[in-house]
């Protein structure tokens, strides 16, 4: 049992410079971390460091910089690679984040296995990001989309996915964690479910790779997709992570730099895996910061991470919930510490105006998950998602900014 | 009353609150006299886009002049809508397109200016503008 101290907390705090400013002169909370993680001083040095001294371009050079560049660029895709147990280095692949991750795999997969009459499942708990490349995918092919409907209680309806899946399924693509209302989807369960009729399985893990340990040959999963910014590292930087099989029999996504072999006039061949999935010249500094946020992590421990952010959620739910005229949405016993709710009476809009004027930085709206809103019969919810920099007065503060709120829009 | 005369007296009104939550507050309270548009017409059409909570938005043009009507499910969308309903309703095509609409930011209401997704400030601002184009070719071709 880790010991979650308040000089842990604090010393873990100052890792991070932009917790100490002020906003309308009130101290920061930031409760938006779902959105993005703030970053520590250790991945916004990594990067400056690299610009200031090490920078150059990777894969070309035969000159020093280039050769340091590309063996720090690799080392962190082995970073990676081990982070979330991949088989080999060579299944992870560097993109701008887990959106563009998705969309490579909708287009490069679908445009090999998906055919007009073929299905696949997406669910309606998730992020536009992993519905709409699907749905366009289908609709280019003309194939079907299916989906896996919600419980009230915000889970995925496991009965109904295995009702869906069938000989026409060519892939099962749902979230680890819903950014929305912070339901863990059982994503093992999920894979065992379609394997058993030979399906593979997508999951997008940009809500997943922050609040525990991840392993994507534990999970099963065919592809796993995250983005940086998620995860306390640089934004425009993520990566997905693909068994082996299956990229290798996937065509490149985007043409030209890296990803080729030879090229002439009549024909052009490609790079091997994973290089052939990455065009141009790679967000080398991000990835450098990326390694340096998975460094951190590790620094951090998982065993405080979970502890404190189980901490904050589970005081979270119970101070609002004591507060009268706050419903909760999504209710699961699995989540991450995000805490959706509404007020009572009260549009979302004008509580976050006002909790924003009182320093409480919140998100409002439908998170991007459109079609769960409307399941759920709302147009969007107030959202709190912490992160381990958090604390229990942090937490205080929402609720009394929530009193504030109330008296004001009686 | 000319659209700057009514700016300068919302700025005026305003400048009386230090407090940023006393000027919500007021806010607030225009939100409950805004010109509330008829139901019938609070359709998707009259449905401002880029706004968190629902704007509609209607105009009538009688006399050479444009009246506003408005309704948001969000009280200081309301408000905010009632601003700008008392800045343009009343005047002319010409007029409503030449105003300025700097004095949002005089007001201490600078956060709604910024052009994010939440908000649909901008989007009132330039959804009236563009109704006022609209009954000046109107009007130049008839």
């Amino acid at each position: 049992m880790i010991e979650l101290t308040e000089a842990k907390i604090q010393a873990v705090r100052s890792d991070f410079p932009i917790l100490a400013r002020s906003i309308y002169g009130k101290p920061l909370v930031y409760f938006d971390n779902a959105a993005t993680t703030q970053k520590p001083n250790a991945v916004i040095d990594a990067i400056s460091n690299y610009y200031r001294n090490d920078n150059a371009n990777v894969h070309r050079g035969v000159h020093y910089l280039s050769q340091h560049a590309t063996g720090a660029f690799e080392d962190v895709r082995k970073k990676v690679a081990a982070f979330v147990n991949a088989g080999s280095a060579n299944e992870i692949v560097f993109t701008r984040g887990a959106t563009e991750a998705i969309n490579l795999v909708a287009w490069s997969y679908c445009e090999t296995f998906l055919k007009a009459g073929d299905e696949i499942i997406v669910s309606a708990l998730d992020h536009h990001s992993n519905i709409v490349p699907w749905q366009v995918a289908c609709e280019r092919k003309g194939a079907q989309l299916k989906v896996i409907p919600v419980t009230p209680a915000g889970e995925l309806d496991l009965q109904e996915l295995y009702a869906l899946l069938n000989e026409r399924t060519r892939m099962v693509a749902v979230s680890h964690i819903s950014n929305s209302l912070g339901t863990i989807n059982p994503v093992e369960e999920i894979v065992v479910m379609a394997h058993s009729r030979n399906i593979p399985v997508f999951v997008d893990g940009a809500q997943g790779l922050s609040h525990g340990p991840v392993d994507v040959q534990q999970i099963g999963c065919d592809f796993y997709a995250f983005s940086a910014h998620k995860m306390y590292g640089p934004m425009g930087i993520g990566g997905l992570y693909g068994k082996s099989s299956w990229l290798t029999q996937m065509p490149p996504y985007q043409l030209g730099g890296e990803m080729i072999d030879k090229v002439t006039f009549a024909k052009t061949t490609y790079n091997d895996i994973p290089y052939k999935f990455e065009a141009g010249t790679p967000n080398v500094a991000d990835v450098i910061g990326l390694g340096a946020a998975i460094d951190y992590l590790y620094h951090i421990g998982w065993d405080f991470i979970r502890a404190q952010e189980d901490d904050l959620l589970h005081y979270a739910t119970k101070k609002l919930q004591e507060i009268e005229g706050v419903t909760l949405i999504g209710t699961s016993a699995h989540k991450a510490p995000i805490v959706s709710f509404l007020l009572d009476g009260i549009h979302f809009f004008d509580a976050g105006t006002i909790l924003d004027h009182l320093g409480v930085a919140v998100r409002t709206g439908n998170h991007c998950t459109q079609p769960l809103m409307e399941v759920l019969g709302i147009n969007g919810t107030l959202r709190a998602s912490m992160a381990f920099y958090n604390t229990r007065q942090e937490v205080d503060k929402l609720v009394a900014a929530i009193y504030n709120v109330k008296t004001l829009f009686a | 009353m000319t659209i700057k005369e009514t700016v300068d007296q919302i700025v005026m009104e305003f400048n009386q609150f230090d407090d940023w939550m006393d000027k919500y507050n007021y806010l607030i309270e225009m939100g409950r006299s805004v010109p509330l548009i008829d139901a019938t017409q609070k359709t998707d059409s009259n449905l401002i886009s880029g706004c968190q909570s629902r704007v509609w938005l209607n105009s009538e043009y009688r006399d050479g002049l444009i009246y506003f009507t408005a309704d948001s499910d969000a009280v200081i969308t309301k408000g905010i809508a009632f601003l700008l309903i008392r800045v343009f309703s009343g005047h002319t095509p010409a007029e409503i397109i030449q105003a300025e609409t700097t004095f949002l930011d005089m007001i201490g209401l600078k956060e709604h200016l910024s052009p994010t997704r939440s908000n649909g400030l901008l989007s009132m601002v330039k959804q009236m503008k563009m109704y006022a184009f609209a009954y000046q070719i109107k009007e130049k071709n008839s």
